[in-house]
């Protein structure tokens, strides 16, 4: 499978940086915001937002972590049920400000799926997304606010982020499709 | 995970994991405000109980629909079956109405089994006759899990009338296929013969047994399977066999009690014993529903047309 990097650790850093200024430039300061992170590494990337937030304006958001599994729209269509992760939001969003964070954004169907989840949690004012790499494809009419960088891709090649936190290192990488990518194909979680 | 759920022995320790790691995201899904999500949308699960439940009907009814999936209640008084109908017409008419899962209690030992041939859905065992009640054993493993964080070396006692419990039956072989050591505890006429091929110890010495456990398991006193005189009476039973104060303070720091409910207090288990701190009866009771969750979303979020060839 041919690879090729689209972002290294610096790039990845300045990203991140520059969307937490943003997110507090739209929200005129951090009053009233929160973050939830879709797991996985959407999680990782809301803490890392949370931490440059707190660097630049003083002020510690809360961060919880979403598994938008049981909303996908694809259960029953797969041989087995998709696995599940933790999902924790430990604070109250409604009538919070709730920045949605994930890694890849795709066919928009994972992000379909978090909106879902997130009002049974609450009724939060107002949700935005911040997302690392758009990619292109939509497949439903949903667009991020904060994007860390545009990625044109053709719709078999996939996306694949790597976080310290997670993988090891820091990095975006596009890769051919190759035997048994299938699998693999869109990162989006509900592709 | 197999299609059906009719014994324990039917589940891997890797299916026990994978069952009990998804049973976490349930319990989460019970603090929400909005303690539903849509995962099994448009799934029919029956709930066909030919023996009397409250607990483990209403566990399962109520995981289904926080699952949002349809949910019927068919029982036997009141129904097709109090005018004559048999088990294989009853399963054809609901298979002829599209259920995805039939939840079966039934007196006889071996009816679920009998259940899938006539079935193309799933079928879980909620209990059947004497022999195995495996949701009820996985949320008892959930529970120790939680509590005690480990199955490998666990010290386990399963006490009192083991003959007549698939409960015993079914968290025996859970816990001795997850590495635990249990023994089993009552009056002989009460602990099966066949009982060490399941891997257990057996004593008729509680006394003995209590100082040295991490898990102590009370069972109820079936009197309504009881066939015969098995103990001279009950005061001799709760005096041998029952959990009292006094062997409360033998147990270790930290011992769990179980019950599976509905407790007869004051025979197995005396009244205040069951209301202590470590009697984990009332979380016993949350975990099923999670753990029913789990289940549920696990045999039927696959595609059904796959599950269907198996």
């Amino acid at each position: 499978m041919k690879s090729g990097r689209l972002l290294d650790a610096g790039e990845i850093r300045r990203a991140v940086t520059r969307i937490a200024h943003e997110i507090l430039e739209r929200n005129k300061g951090a009053g009233g915001l929160v973050l939830v992170g879709i797991s996985a590494r959407g999680d990782d990337l809301a803490r890392r937002l949370a931490v440059e937030i707190e660097r630049i304006e003083g002020a510690k958001l809360s961060v919880g972590v979403l598994d938008i599994t049981f909303y996908r729209d694809d259960i029953g269509m797969r041989a087995e049920a998709p696995e599940v992760h933790e999902t924790r939001i430990d604070f109250d969003i409604t009538g919070k400000t709730v920045v949605l964070v994930d890694d890849v954004l795709f066919t928009g169907r994972t992000i379909r799926a978090a909106m879902d989840a997130l009002v049974d949690f609450g009724r939060p004012i107002s949700m935005l997304l911040a997302v690392l790499v758009d990619r292109g494809h939509r497949e439903l009419p949903i667009r991020a606010d904060f994007v860390g960088k545009n990625v044109p891709t053709r719709k078999d090649e996939s996306v694949r982020v790597a976080l310290e936190e997670v993988d090891g290192e820091d990095a975006v990488y596009v890769e051919e499709p190759g035997p048994g990518a299938e699998r693999r194909v869109g990162r989006e979680k509900n592709e | 995970m197999n299609k059906h759920l009719l014994s324990i022995n039917d589940v891997s320790a890797e299916d026990v994991v994978r069952i009990l790691d998804t049973a976490e995201s349930f319990r989460e899904v019970g603090t929400r405000v909005i303690k539903k999500v849509p995962a099994l949308r448009g799934r029919t699960v029956v709930n066909l109980f030919y023996e009397n439940s409250t607990r483990t009907r209403i566990s399962f009814e109520l995981a289904a629909k926080r699952l949002s999936a349809d949910v019927i209640n068919f029982s036997t008084s009141g129904s097709s079956v109090a005018k004559g109908e048999s088990l294989k017409d009853t399963a054809l008419t609901l298979q002829a109405m599209g259920a995805d899962a039939i939840v079966i209690r039934h007196s006889s030992s071996g009816s679920p089994y009998t259940l899938t041939k006539w079935v193309r859905g799933s079928v879980l065992n909620a209990g059947d006759g004497t022999h195995e009640h495996p949701t009820q054993a996985l949320l008892d493993l959930y529970t120790i899990r939680e509590k005690v964080g480990r199955f490998e070396g666990l010290r386990a006692a399963i006490v009192g009338d083991v003959l007549h419990s698939r409960v015993a039956r079914s968290l025996s072989f859970g816990l001795v296929k997850m590495g635990a050591d249990v023994t089993l505890v009552g009056p002989p006429t009460l602990i099966p013969p066949d009982a060490p091929a399941w891997g257990v110890q057996v004593s008729h010495d509680i006394d003995g047994v209590l100082p040295k456990l991490d898990v102590c398991y009370m069972l109820r006193v079936q009197r309504e399977r009881q066939r015969q005189q098995y103990f001279p009476s009950v005061r001799e039973y709760s005096r041998l066999f029952g959990l009292t104060r006094e062997r409360v303070g033998m147990l270790p720091e930290g011992c769990l009690i179980m019950h599976p409910g509905p407790m007869n207090r004051g025979v197995e288990i005396e009244s205040d014993v069951a209301d202590l701190p470590q009697a984990v009866i009332e979380e016993q009771v949350t975990n099923g529903i999670a753990v029913r969750m789990s289940l549920l979303y696990l045999m039927l979020g696959g595609s059904s047309e796959r599950s269907g060839d198996e």
